[in-house]
């Protein structure tokens, strides 16, 4: 199959987080000293738990991220391929079944019939009124009521007893590689993973593993045929709606930060070395913008941007184009709104610097006002960057639920947590209530925060010791428990 | 102690006046009264005509900056810049787009806002506060840690679920109190109980967290251990040493939004149909009102700086290190 | 027996990131009724530990695993919780080292003495005031009645520790734990505050646990001393036998490497002891200290020693006493001699002289640094507009010179401007006024660019060694950077890496640490790099600022000797900036004496240390507590604290606190006074200079 691979704003700037990303893993490994706070995260028991569900999130946000546009097969066999006008990812291709059986409205999770009723021509003539069967959910079922149950149950076994094969052999590979590590057999190995002791908590990552993988194949053996989180008001399958609003969830979580780092360390780091009217300034700046109350201002920018838009239709291409657009400036808008908070934190730490004794050894030196920035203060002050980094993604997968819900949120054609609720809070009032599209984005938007929260958690606890955090309760513990058992 | 709340009053003025110029720079600067009017008239079918009457009737039919057509202090004075952002400060809102005089309806919407906002905000610092110390308190122990753990769950939750969830247990499930609503007096309490548990648990989580950070990181202190080896109880240490100096940001800290309290919340409002000043920003959110917007914004800042010159004052009355200085 | 503490077999171990630290390991001692017992060691051998698990007061990551510690013959370890608070503050009362930081901030002092006397006496209302004002007085606090109603951030840090002092009275203890409670103090406020124990401790008569790492206060104070070495006790013995003849090794090489002006008139090197402090959470299998010792053989590193009893009042852990090794025995030299503790050390070599390096072209006066009438104020701003309604007079006109190969000691008590003076002279803080003059150059107002290309010649060497070098770059970029900053050995990067190889050799370090990172160094290996830092740029001037304040006596022996090392092999001035005045008997050849942003006193070692004529410098001078076996020398008790450098009191700046007040001195600052061509002072008991007579007066 041909396909012309497209690259929006949106992905550009994934790739371009992701390069920095594995640049900025490549440094750390090299030095030791940058190293060790990692170690620390990586012997956190919930840090680590933590980073195996997110990374479940990200292998699915970066399938969502790669889009192209497959060809049109055209019967007359033309030399030039022609591309479809839609933008597809490639999360999309794979869940092809989920994306293009839709119903025609609401249907319960697992359910065989519609959850309305509806009048249905019978072929005799006349019409009754009736839930009628839906037209992917089951299908393959002829009798639904006695079947269901047990098909269910014979497929998501089927699921989970691969899932527990796969989750077998990574398990043990793991194993082996650390018993290798270790220079210790693999059994000993094993033991010390079992009983929990092993410096990278090897325990909880398996535990976590084996949980997802359980859930996720039940769920993939399933959702072929079933619409395992049920199907919303105009049929599409919610459990693919799940899927596609992680990529927004974790764009608006990371492009945001990625968008005002640059500012907010410039800035803030320029306020507290120079002082004087550049520090004058730049608090006049930021003590300015954030005197505006952070929703009004992206609610007044986000309502001027879609002014904006509609006034300019010209300038997009595609509804994938424009839709993306208005992500990547809800992105840049957010970051607006909360760079002025870093800014602030980096001011106080570099006149904190500035004052140390090696910069004033530097000065000393006649050593440059630039190299004194790059090479004594801004490394020095990246760990504070790095904390609010992680701290902020939580909170800002959370905001763009509210925005969404207040209106000023992602496109209304882009599928998000905040889209998701919106269109289900308005079924609220129905009898009986139609609840699986607003427990699917409850769920993963769950699972999602609570690992973004813990790993920041442990992320905070490594690089800041002074914060007593979750992580640091469990490590006193630990360290007691060891060092009595020693 | 006059000098400096002076000061600080007078450095407010150019932070307004920035606040003032971004407002401006946003609604008529980045989009023409004219796209305004192409907008809120529908983008298809729209006349040069219709637009004019639009801009005449709501006042948009001048210059930004400069009125070359009038003579003097005019030139400056019959502009939008003048008349739509210069009028703030004036107080003078003037009307919505849908004709409504704005200053009126903040004046009637303010009092529901606060009814919901106020108590959330007494009631949230008693609770953080209490929950914090508590964990401090069996530190270490598996009540602190499951505490902490719990807070970190609250704070992975939207706070549209808390909504959500509230009124689907509390009003649909237990037929406790009405779903939303809201009537003057007394009344009004039984639609006011639901949003404001629910706006105190939906930041539980974060504050609490915060708190007992605060609370253990006076802990660490030397005057602490200096408490103890008088021989004071832990109790002691804790209620009367700790809490008195950790108050000092906690207080400081709350002090900055209690003027915003005014403005309500967005989304609490708007789920219980309280007819708040959130209802009704909210409102022109989606109606696309953009001179309600715009003085929401002014108003929000405005409301922000005097809660920093608070802030400012009530350190000088809580810190006798600044008190007497 | 009277004693009133009794520890046994004292464990407490720390759990830390890495590994459990046993800081306190097996420690055992008594304290006797109303006797001082002085703790003595470096930072790092468990002393504070001790003094906390005896009040159980550990932090969260601390436990006591095994001993027992009683208190007149009661078992404090195993009283429940409850119980031991009513020890804590009523029985045994304790003082802390920083009392900044010790003291509630936002309570008054009344209410926090009150709190004491609530919870042991339950006493309240007036009664527990008149009581608090008792103590007060008791304590020396002028004007208790009014001012016990005041915050702590009101009153200065001398004061500040009475008030901690008056609070662990309060309870009218048996027992005072005092941990360094002098330390974060000047010596003119130290002197007071060690007066004020003694005299308390001979009206109350309570026992006095004082740990301390000065040699000298522990001379001054103590009864008995125990040293303490890597979490266990090896020696202890009475005051004056221990300072006539140290037994153990470690003992004998911490007095040996104490500075002052006998070690330098002999033309040795200080006795540094090798090596650092193990780390506690090590296992030990034989002596602790063996690794450092210079006497050690095979048994040491195999069999720990036992305690062995020289005489009745003195004990040792060591096994050069025990008699089944007889042939071992050293007897100590027994060296009475004030001031001089015994060097047993045959390594004691002398300097070998080399010719000075820096006898080149001299300049006019032949000075290498010249400062004429330095002036740093910083403004403050009051009212509205902010306008500038007075200045702190940091630096408020002095002048000196250094010449060159030679060290200026610049002596002060904190807050007296120095650090800001060695600062403004190498331009590193803008100068108000004055003149400061390199080699004939005048710095100040010099363009950037031509000050740049000057820099390589005058460097600073800092007082905190873990602040002094950026922990996120190693050691080889930290010592390039003056190089590359300033075109030192340009010419490519092999040459740069073979100068930096030579740098770290030549203050002591293996070439191969130049690939690490700081945090893998100790204090005074770090202080070294910074050496090495400063060194690579070819300077002809350093001003090192107290640095060696923050380091172990004996490490700082090690810097002591490098540094003057340093001076013979390379012809360096040092500009020495410092409070401690044992330093600068070993290290300078001429002193400055600071007060309130002016030089008092200024004159060669010999001149000054030996015959002070400003009262400030005599008292300055009698205040630092020293080694003596005889008669207490008599202290000159300064009255109050140093003025505030932005109000400084009219006529001569020293006056309220001076004995020798005389009219002359509250109207004009004294001009200068004469003695010899190197010694001046400015003072009114003094002939005063005709030349200079007509000095501004100061408003």
């Amino acid at each position: 199959m041909s396909f012309k691979p497209v690259i929006l704003w949106t992905d550009a700037l994934v790739y371009v987080l992701v390069a920095v990303i594995v640049i900025f893993a490549w440094q750390v490994r090299r030095h030791e000293h940058l190293l060790a706070p990692w170690r620390r995260v990586g012997h956190s028991a919930s840090g680590m738990a933590a980073l195996t569900i997110l990374m479940f999130f990200i292998v699915i946000g970066l399938l969502d991220t790669i889009h192209l546009r497959p060809a049109i097969e055209n019967g007359n066999g033309g030399s030039e391929a022609a591309y479809g006008v839609e933008v597809l990812s490639l999360l999309d291709l794979l869940a092809t079944p989920l994306r293009t059986q839709v119903e025609t409205t609401y249907s319960a999770p697992f359910a065989t019939h519609l959850y309305a009723r509806e009048t249905v021509e019978l072929p005799g003539g006349g019409q009754v009124r009736e839930f009628p069967r839906l037209k992917f959910g089951g299908a393959h079922l002829q009798d639904p009521d006695a079947q269901l149950a047990s098909d269910i149950a014979t497929r998501a076994g089927a699921g989970a007893g691969l899932a527990l094969l796969l989750w077998f052999l990574i398990a043990t590979s793991v194993t082996a590689i650390v018993a290798h590590r270790r220079d210790e057999r693999f059994m000993s190995t094993l033991s010390t993973i079992w009983r929990g002791i092993t410096p990278v908590p090897w325990r909880a990552v398996f535990v976590t593993l084996a949980l997802i993988l359980l859930l996720g194949g039940a769920a993939l053996a399933l959702c072929s045929d079933y619409h395992i989180l049920g199907t919303d008001k105009v049929g599409q399958d919610v459990f693919y709606q799940s899927l596609k609003s992680i990529r927004t969830g974790l764009l608006i979580g990371t492009l945001t930060t990625l968008m005002m780092l640059p500012f907010a360390l410039l800035l803030g780091v320029a306020a507290g070395y120079f002082r004087g009217w550049v520090d004058d300034l730049i608090q006049y700046l930021y003590t300015t913008l954030s005197s505006i109350p952070g929703v009004l201002l992206i609610a007044a920018t986000v309502l001027m941007m879609q002014v904006y838009m509609e006034t300019h239709p010209e300038l997009f291409d595609t509804i994938a184009a424009r839709a993306d657009l208005r992500l990547l400036f809800l992105c840049i808008i957010l970051g607006v709104t909360s760079w002025t908070g870093l800014c602030r934190l980096l001011r106080g730490e570099t006149l904190k610097l500035r004052e140390m004794e090696y910069i004033q050894a530097a000065n000393a030196f006649g050593v440059s006002h630039w190299r004194i920035i790059s090479r004594h203060i801004i490394p020095n002050v990246m760990h504070i960057v790095l904390i609010t980094t992680v701290m902020d993604f939580s909170g800002l997968v959370l905001a763009e639920a509210v925005l969404s819900y207040v209106g000023v949120g992602v496109d209304p054609s882009t599928i998000s947590f905040g889209t998701m609720i919106n269109a289900a809070r308005l079924e609220m009032a129905r009898e009986p209530m139609v609840w699986w599209a607003l427990f699917a984005a409850f769920s993963f938007m769950f699972a999602l925060v609570l690992s973004a929260n813990l790993f920041a958690d442990a992320v905070q606890n490594a690089f800041d010791p002074r914060m007593k955090t979750l992580s640091a309760l469990a490590r006193t513990w630990r360290r007691k428990s060891i060092g009595k058992n020693a | 102690m006059l000098n400096y709340i002076i000061r600080r009053i007078l450095y407010a003025i150019p932070i307004l006046v920035g606040v003032n110029l971004i407002t401006f720079t946003l609604f008529f600067v980045v989009n023409t009264p004219d796209d305004m009017a192409r907008m809120q008239l529908g983008i298809k079918r729209v006349t040069p005509e219709a637009i004019a009457k639009w801009k005449q009737e709501h006042g948009y039919d001048q210059p930004l900056m400069f009125n070359n057509a009038e003579e003097g202090l005019e030139k400056v004075t019959r502009t939008i810049f003048f008349e739509k952002s210069v009028a703030m400060f004036a107080f003078r809102f003037g009307r919505a787009d849908d004709g409504r005089d704005i200053a009126y309806e903040i004046r009637t919407r303010m009092l529901p806002s606060l009814a919901i906002a106020l108590p959330v905000f007494v009631l949230g610092l008693i609770v953080y506060i209490a929950f914090a110390l508590t964990m401090v308190f069996f530190r270490a122990t598996y009540v602190d840690f499951w505490g902490v753990v719990l807070c970190v769950a609250l704070m992975s939750i939207s706070s549209l679920f808390y909504i959500i969830g509230g009124q689907f247990l509390i009003s649909k499930l237990w037929h406790l109190v009405p779903i939303s609503g809201y009537s003057q007096g007394l009344d009004s309490a039984k639609f006011l109980v639901l949003p404001v548990i629910i706006g105190v648990i939906s930041a539980a989580g974060a504050n609490t967290r915060w708190y007992r950070t605060l609370f253990l990181e006076e802990m660490g202190k030397d005057y602490v251990r200096t408490a103890r080896a008088k021989g004071l109880p832990e109790s002691a240490v804790l209620f009367r040493h700790v809490l008195q100096n950790a108050l000092i940001p906690i207080l400081t800290g709350a002090v900055v939004v209690i003027p915003l309290l005014f403005l309500g919340s967005l989304i609490v409002e708007s789920f219980f149909g309280i007819p708040g000043l959130g209802s009704y920003t909210i409102d022109a959110i989606n109606s696309q009102d953009f001179a309600v917007v715009r003085v929401m914004v002014f108003l929000g800042s405005l409301l922000y700086i005097v809660g920093l010159i608070l802030t400012d004052i009530s350190y000088t009355l809580v810190d006798p290190r600044i008190r007497l200085e | 027996m009277n004693s009133v503490l009794e520890i046994q077999n004292l464990e407490t171990v720390l759990y830390t990131e890495r590994r459990p630290v046993w800081a306190v390991d097996g420690l055992t001692l008594q304290i006797l009724k109303g006797e001082t017992f002085a703790l003595l060691g470096e930072s790092g051998c468990g002393k504070s530990i001790t003094a906390l698990s005896v009040m159980r007061l550990l932090p969260e990551a601390g436990e006591i695993v095994s001993g027992s510690v009683c208190l007149g013959g009661e078992d404090l370890l195993l009283l429940p919780e409850a119980a031991m608070r009513n020890v804590r503050g009523k029985r045994i009362g304790m003082i802390f080292q920083e009392p900044m930081l010790s003291l509630n901030p936002v309570m008054t002092v009344a209410h926090q003495i009150g709190e004491v006397l609530q919870r042991h006496f339950d006493l309240r209302g007036q009664a527990a005031e008149k009581r608090i004002v008792e103590i007060l007085d008791q304590v020396g606090i002028p004007d208790a009645a009014r001012r016990m109603n005041e915050y702590p951030f009101q009153f200065s840090g001398g004061m500040k520790q009475r008030m901690m002092i008056a609070m662990a009275l309060a309870g009218e203890p048996e027992l005072l734990i005092a941990d360094e409670p002098t330390t974060a103090l000047d010596v003119t406020i130290q002197a007071q505050v060690l007066e004020l124990m003694r005299g308390l401790q001979q009206r109350v008569g309570m026992a006095i646990l004082l740990i301390t790492h000065d040699l000298g206060v522990a001379s001054e104070m103590a009864h008995r001393v125990g040293i303490m070495y890597a979490g266990e006790i090896v020696e202890t013995a009475s005051r004056e036998a221990f300072f006539r003849g140290p037994a153990h090794p470690y003992s004998r090489k911490l007095l040996a490497a104490l500075p002052g002006r006998d070690r330098r008139k002999q033309g040795h090197r200080l006795d540094a002891i090798r090596g650092n402090v193990p780390s506690l959470s090590r296992e030990f299998v034989g002596c602790r200290f063996a690794d450092r010792c210079d006497q050690a053989w095979e048994l040491c590193h195999q069999v720990a020693p036992g305690w062995t009893a020289l005489t009745g009042e003195q004990q040792v852990r060591c096994h050069l006493f025990n008699q089944n090794f007889g042939s071992k025995i050293v007897k100590p030299a027994v060296s009475a001699q004030a001031g001089a503790p015994a060097r047993l050390d045959a390594e004691s070599r002398e300097f070998e002289s080399f010719p000075s390096a820096g006898a080149e072209q001299p300049t006019p006066d032949g000075s290498l640094l010249s400062v004429t009438d330095l002036k740093v104020y910083f403004p403050i701003h009051k009212g509205l507009m902010r306008r500038v309604a007075g200045y702190v007079k940091a630096v408020d006109g002095i002048s000196l010179k250094i010449d060159r190969g030679k060290t200026l000691a610049l002596v002060g008590e904190s807050g007296c401007g120095k650090t800001t003076a060695g600062k403004a002279m190498l331009q590193l803080i803008p100068p108000t006024a004055g003149s400061v003059r390199y080699n004939g150059v005048e710095l100040v107002g010099l363009e950037r660019n031509r000050l740049r290309r000057l820099r390589g010649e005058f460097q600073l060497i800092f007082q905190d060694p873990y602040s002094s070098l950026n922990p996120r770059m190693r050691i080889v970029d930290i010592i390039e950077e003056g190089m590359n900053a300033l075109g030192v050995e340009d010419d490519g990067k092999e040459r740069k890496e073979k100068r930096v190889d030579g740098l770290l050799e030549s203050v002591g370090l293996p070439a191969e640490t130049k690939w690490r990172y700081p945090h893998e160094f100790s204090g005074g290996q770090r202080q070294r790099i910074a050496i090495a830092r400063a060194l690579a740029v070819n300077p002809k001037l350093i001003v090192c600022d107290e640095p060696t304040s923050a380091l172990d006596v004996s490490v700082q022996a090690q810097i002591l000797n490098l540094l003057r090392e340093l001076q013979r092999n390379l012809g360096l001035a040092y500009l020495f900036i410092t409070h401690n005045i044992s330093v600068v008997e070993y290290i300078a050849d001429e002193i400055a004496v600071m007060y309130l942003g002016r030089i008092v006193e200024r004159g060669t070692v010999d001149e000054v240390l030996g015959s002070p004529r400003h009262p400030y410098t005599q008292a300055l001078l009698s205040a630092v507590p020293v080694i003596e076996l005889e008669s207490k020398r008599k202290v000159i008790r300064l009255h109050g604290d140093l003025p505030s450098p932005a109000n400084p009191p009219q006529g001569c700046h020293f006056h309220p606190r001076c004995s020798h007040v005389m009219p002359a001195c509250r109207k004009n600052y004294p001009a200068a006074s004469t003695f010899s061509s190197t010694h001046t002072t400015h003072c009114y008991l003094y002939p005063q200079d005709e030349d200079q007579s007509d000095r501004k007066t100061q408003a």
